[in-house]
């Protein structure tokens, strides 16, 4: 019998990728809770369509979509993760220690995802819904055509922040190197304010909700207008 | 731009001496007026519709003393097609080899997509979701249900992906390779807007690039990590646009590809830039052979089964695709067209938004008087899902006994039996794309021993 603190390992050194997924994919039903998988070496697609309350602790470096299309699990990955980690997230969290490769979070519609170091191209592309904090800075085209949920960089920004945007807020402490096309800084509003706030507890981040400033939206996009045309 | 030359007679004003332009025939003038008055280019729907080598420019030989024919009504011909034998646990099988095209809930009401859905199902088909999720009229009258994931990934989730019968990875259209898509405000309900996260009424762009992969490596790990996550049951497809169909194949191969879908340029949308579906990619009959031969090169003729899809209209279609080397074919506009799109029984309502019955191509503007690329829940409810399921499933019949008519003329007890040998091309630039002799000669321009 598995008890609610039994933690399950499995060592991706001696046990396939498809044997691991398998078994989160049935371990929905009913079984260990918590699991620990160690020796990922960089593989892709670790713990990917989880749908359920586990807790899965991943450590070391882990390939491409990590974690994707996650539902209601909590992972937390101790190293690095490659391109498109948490892709699509439904909910639950995802929490990387070290530094996030391309298109972290991408699409995610829900779900809070938490990079320690920093996040590379693209983080938040096409995002709808998820919440993303990093604490350190990410690449250029982040945040393009982002739909809804809201990035919280604690560094800084790289070039075409939020290209394309609709109405995901962005919240950047430090500089911002370029903002995209119809992207823009908005005054940060009470609303924005106790969102900043509760993201960077639920992050851990050292932070002061003063420190950001918020871009979102000019909304010149929304509806084609010819006097517009260059931008889009 | 327009197929006729000279005096043409039917313009309303014309008299003799009156000769009209080649180049700027009434159409190219009246669009020069129209870019004039408004300052952007010209949205529609439909497939390309200027004169393109396509399959009416094959012929069957037919049986002879050499060739010996099937009875037309008593000798078995089989249509049926397995798709997904190379990868997935659960490949699917079709009764008949011509499949519905992904339409997008959105671009298409709810109540065609349960008719597409019921049509489908009666003949033994599949149906495929489209830009905007998957809808439950569809997935609720679709037995077999294709999922598709697009740049924009409008209301992608895992649920869908596990309850979808195969998964299709849309690289392009042949309507437009490299472009992305876009629904104009007007058709944007509440209920499109919540499915793709997005506020009502605004213009929504689709992406041409995927968010997450960017080329063919990382789409072999964005392709193992969708097998991850449905337990490597579903056949996964790759849909490609036509322009460079012979290093796209072999790339899809690669990639992963348990099935792919080739769509030529005269592919149907539901709204793109005229200039983007008249003049970029290939026709689709220039694509067939290029990816059958790039999969007879890798071995994998048959084994990952190609889809082709643009223009399909007819029963001689579908005989001439396979004989190509296809498995199955793909319709989208026919399809339409079978619910019921440009019925002539509304001729008036045509009128009344300048358009008429045959030429109606506005998808994109909602307001379409049969009730079938709208979300006005007035005009939707015009289409009668059960009756369209209907018109649909006897289109599609009709379709599979004209492909076996011309089957059992050529002998063949399969479908898929039918091949290249048994066809000939009636213009040069037909053999020389469909690499088939011209007619009466034996000469396959680009291909013959003398070089020519
Ligand atoms: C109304 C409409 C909507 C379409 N929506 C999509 C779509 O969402 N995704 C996609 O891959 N192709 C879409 N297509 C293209 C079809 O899947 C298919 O490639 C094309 O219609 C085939 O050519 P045909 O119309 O000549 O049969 C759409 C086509 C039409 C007519």
């Amino acid at each position: 019998m598995t008890t609610a603190t039994d933690v399950e390992v499995v060592d991706l050194a001696t046990t396939p990728l498809r044997e691991l997924n398998q078994r989160l994919h049935d371990g929905a039903a009913g079984g260990p809770l918590r699991w620990r998988i160690v020796n990922p070496n960089g593989a892709h697609a670790v713990a990917v369509g989880v749908d359920a309350p586990f807790e899965i602790e991943i450590e070391g470096h882990t390939g491409y979509y990590t974690a994707g299309m996650n539902k209601h699990a909590h992972v937390r990955v101790n190293g690095n993760v490659g391109v498109g980690c948490g892709e699509n997230i439904m909910s639950g969290t995802i929490h990387i220690t070290g530094n996030a490769s391309q298109a972290c979070a991408a699409t995610g519609r829900g779900g809070l995802v938490i990079v320690e170091g920093d996040a590379a191209a693209r983080c938040g592309i096409s995002m709808k819904g998820v919440e993303i904090v990093v604490k350190g800075s990410i690449g250029h085209m982040s945040a393009f055509m982002a739909q809804s949920g809201a990035l919280v960089v604690c560094g800084d920004a790289g070039d075409s922040l939020g290209d394309s945007i609709y109405e995901t807020h962005i919240y950047v402490r430090g500089s911002v190197e370029g903002l995209g096309a119809d992207c823009i800084e908005k005054e940060l509003k009470e609303f924005h304010r106790e969102e900043l706030g509760r993201l960077l507890t639920a992050a851990g981040a050292d932070a002061k909700v003063d420190e950001f400033k918020r871009y979102g939206s000019a909304r010149r996009l929304y509806n084609f207008n010819i006097d517009h045309a260059g931008e889009y | 731009m327009s197929d006729y030359n000279g005096q043409a007679g039917d313009g309303m004003n014309w008299q003799p001496g009156l000769r009209e332009s080649y180049i700027f025939d009434r159409n190219t003038i009246e669009e020069i007026r129209r870019a004039a008055s408004q300052g952007i280019y010209d949205i529609r729907g439909f497939g390309a519709k200027r004169k393109l080598p396509h399959f009416d420019d094959l012929l069957f030989l037919g049986a002879s003393m050499s060739r010996y024919p099937l009875e037309g009504y008593r000798e078995r011909c089989d249509t049926s097609v397995t798709l997904g034998t190379r990868f997935a646990k659960k490949p699917i099988e079709l009764k008949i080899p011509i499949t519905i095209a992904g339409m997008s809930f959105g671009a298409l009401s709810g109540q065609a997509k349960e008719a597409l859905g019921r049509g489908a199902t009666m003949a033994g088909t599949s149906t495929t979701t489209g830009d905007g999720g998957m809808t439950e009229e569809e997935r609720g009258h679709s037995e077999i249900l294709v999922y598709q994931v697009l740049p924009s990934r409008y209301g992608m989730n895992p649920d869908d992906l596990r309850r979808a019968d195969a998964i299709e990875v849309v690289v392009g259209q042949g309507a437009k390779p490299g472009g992305g898509g876009m629904l104009l405000g007007q058709k944007i309900s509440d209920r499109v807007a919540e499915m793709r996260n997005l506020p009502k009424g605004i213009d929504q762009r689709s992406a041409c690039r995927h968010p997450d992969w960017t080329g063919p490596d990382d789409l072999e790990i964005k392709i193992e990590e969708i097998r991850e996550i449905t337990d490597w049951e579903k056949p996964i497809y790759i849909k490609i646009g036509a322009s460079r169909p012979y290093y796209d194949t072999q790339l899809a191969v690669k990639a992963g590809a348990d099935v792919i879908v080739l769509d030529g340029m005269q592919g149907g949308t539901a709204a793109t830039q005229d200039v983007f579906i008249e003049h970029v990619g290939l026709p689709t009959l220039a694509c067939i052979r290029e990816a059958v031969e790039a999969l007879q090169e890798m071995g994998m003729h048959r084994e990952v089964q190609l889809i082709v899809s643009g223009g399909i209209r007819n029963g001689a279609d579908v005989a001439k695709a396979l004989a190509l080397g296809a498995d199955a074919v793909s319709i989208g506009v026919a399809a339409m067209i079978a619910l019921g799109d440009n019925d002539p029984a509304y001729a008036d309502d045509y009128a009344k938004i300048g358009s008429a019955a045959g030429f109606y191509d506005d998808w994109h503007e909602g307001k379409d008087p049969a009730g079938i690329s709208t979300q006005d829940p007035e005009l939707s409810k015009r289409l009668d899902p059960e009756l369209g399921g209907r018109r649909l499933n006897n289109y599609l019949r009709t379709m599979t006994l004209e492909t076996q008519t011309l089957a059992r003329a050529a002998g063949k007890s399969d479908v898929h039996n039918l091949e290249p040998e048994d066809l000939v091309a009636l213009t040069i630039e037909a053999a020389a794309m469909a690499r088939v002799p011209l007619a009466g000669t034996d000469w396959i321009p680009g291909r013959s021993k003398d070089g020519f």
